[in-house]
């Protein structure tokens, strides 16, 4: 897809102006990471109250895809369900940021946040729930974000 | 080169890639020579010939294949001596590249010589080949790792040297000759006699400074030096190490196999005579065979062209890119200070979408930290777009990456 596509003004303003960008205090899940490749860093907070997401915050820097990209993602998140979160694809983000065809280097920018978010679901039921099926169902479904 | 008899159309034909047109119908602008150049077509025939018509290894053998691949092999030793005008060819050592020739001095040499609470000195604009096995180095003995600052136009702060050197305790130095990410040309000659001074050994990192410079190591007089074939027109998968005989022999082997032994029993081996002694098993015959052909073109240019034609075009690179509003251009502005690297940040567009959009127009730069996320810190960015210049680059080209950058600065809105 053309830059044109890329940056349309909605992924700048993101960039620009991020939605949820900080931290919480004590987050349920907390979860940090990065790309090697290119430095893109990333962290997730969010906290969980009646199989809810009651708060969700993020911080990082990097390109306008990826921050663009968790921006959205804390927005589409926010007062879902733990369910639906858990059940989020690699194509519900690219939807959400209307970015399909992204070449495979940029494709991790835009994925990113998805990576951290379900790393975080995966400590989160492991450590605090002891659900381990769930976690290695999310585990499995995540393994080909990058 | 507009100065020399090789006129840049001659030298831009000798190079098949230079043809191709990328997204679609975009003529390729390569500005990422600082990570690798193309390859003339000489150098892709020398290695395939080899591979046609006298393929077999070399230095065993009695047959006529093996006699004419150990010639060519042995032959591009000679030229490498000649090009750094070192004295003893067997000084020479064939490794995978600079990454590889550091680890081998850091394990060969490194763990004789350096001790618990001896110190190791690199700087704040190397390339993490320069750094990470120094800190393995380091942690393994119990010695301390320093770095000899960048001052803010880029160039290495040598009071910092003086400072550990004063300590008594300094073993090696291990810097850069130009910096892959400011292309600062490092004051060598001075830090090898501070070093000397203090009987300090000296590493220098010659990855981005052999292909663009001329470089005589007799008057620089290191004691290690490195540096990369495909840098300089070459082949991937061949590095130089030069070092000083003597140290040669006195260092264990880095790898131990086949080539490199004189007598192998069952418990004790005696090793071959230098180089072989670090060139364990088949070597990578048809790349060093195609390095030839890359210093026989460097040479037939002449390196004092090469630079020329770089300074010429990297100050018409800089005065343009200074024009541009909002822009932060890193490293030293006088063009006899600095290689042909420009690494800079454009308002608040990340490298990496500067990157993209550029590439859409068919240009190749660089973006991110370079391996050097040390000097990223030190220059407070997360990363940088990086473009670097070759022989074969024209003032054209960079005007179309100008016209680039200013699409960028449309499509961000800046």
């Amino acid at each position: 897809m053309s830059s044109a596509d890329i940056y349309r003004e909605i992924i700048l303003d993101y960039y620009r102006n991020p939605r949820n960008y900080g931290k919480i205090q004590d987050p349920d899940i907390a979860q940090r990471d990065s790309n090697p490749l290119c430095g893109d860093e990333l962290e997730m907070h969010l906290n969980i109250k009646d199989d809810k997401v009651a708060d969700v915050k993020f911080t990082g820097k990097g390109c306008a895809i990826s921050q663009a990209s968790a921006s959205m993602l804390t927005e589409l998140i926010l007062g879902k369900d733990f369910e639906y979160v858990k059940k989020l694809t690699k194509e519900d983000i690219l939807d959400n940021l209307g970015l399909h065809d992204l070449g495979p280097a940029r494709i991790k920018c835009a994925l990113l946040s998805l990576k951290v978010l379900k790393s975080g679901l995966y400590s989160y039921l492991v450590d605090k729930l002891h659900d381990t099926a769930s976690a290695d169902k999310i585990k499995e479904e995540s393994s080909g974000l990058y | 080169m507009q100065t020399s008899f090789i006129s840049i159309e001659n030298i831009r034909n000798d190079f098949p890639i230079l043809k191709r047109m990328v997204h679609k119908n975009k003529p390729l602008v390569y500005f990422d020579n600082a990570a690798t150049t193309q390859k003339p077509i000489q150098v892709i025939e020398a290695i395939s010939n080899y591979y046609l018509n006298y393929n077999s290894n070399i230095h065993r053998a009695v047959h006529e294949l093996a006699e004419e691949a150990t010639l060519a092999y042995e032959a591009t030793r000679d030229k490498v001596a000649k090009f750094i005008n070192v004295k003893n060819r067997e000084e020479i050592i064939f490794v995978r590249g600079t990454t590889e020739a550091i680890n081998l001095v850091a394990y060969a040499w490194g763990r004789q010589n350096i001790n618990k609470d001896d110190i190791i000195v690199t700087t704040e604009y190397e390339h993490h080949s320069n750094i990470v096995p120094w800190q393995l180095l380091a942690k393994e003995k119990g010695a301390k790792l320093e770095y000899i600052g960048v001052d803010d136009n880029g160039e290495l702060i040598l009071d910092h040297l003086d400072t550990y050197l004063k300590t008594g305790k300094v073993k090696i130095v291990a810097f850069s000759q130009m910096s892959n990410v400011l292309g600062t040309i490092t004051d060598s000659e001075e830090i090898v006699k501070r070093c000397k001074a203090y009987g300090a050994r000296v590493l220098i990192d010659g990855a981005q400074s052999v292909p663009h410079l001329k470089v005589d190591l007799q008057k620089l007089d290191c004691d290690f030096f490195a540096f990369s074939a495909h840098k300089m027109l070459g082949p991937t998968g061949v590095g130089v190490l030069w070092a000083k005989k003597e140290l040669l022999q006195e260092m264990v082997p880095f790898n131990g196999g086949g080539d490199m032994i004189r007598e192998v029993h069952k418990y004790e081996t005696t090793w071959n005579d230098l180089p072989y002694k670090f060139e364990a098993g088949t070597p990578n015959i048809a790349d060093v065979i195609g390095f030839a052909a890359a210093l026989d073109y460097l040479n037939n240019i002449g390196m004092d062209k090469v630079r020329e034609h770089e300074m010429e075009l990297t100050k018409y690179a800089l005065d343009k890119l200074s024009q541009i509003k909002g822009i932060v251009l890193y490293g030293p502005k006088d063009v006899t200070k600095r290689g042909g690297v420009i690494s800079f940040n454009l308002g608040d567009i990340h490298p990496h979408d500067l990157a993209t959009i550029v590439d859409e127009d068919g240009i190749a730069i660089r973006s991110g930290h370079h391996c050097a996320q040390v000097l990223m810190e030190r220059l407070d960015v997360s990363a940088t777009s990086r473009a670097s210049f070759y022989i074969y680059n024209t003032k054209g080209e960079v005007d179309v990456f100008i016209r680039s950058l200013n699409r960028a600065k449309e499509l961000f809105k800046l």
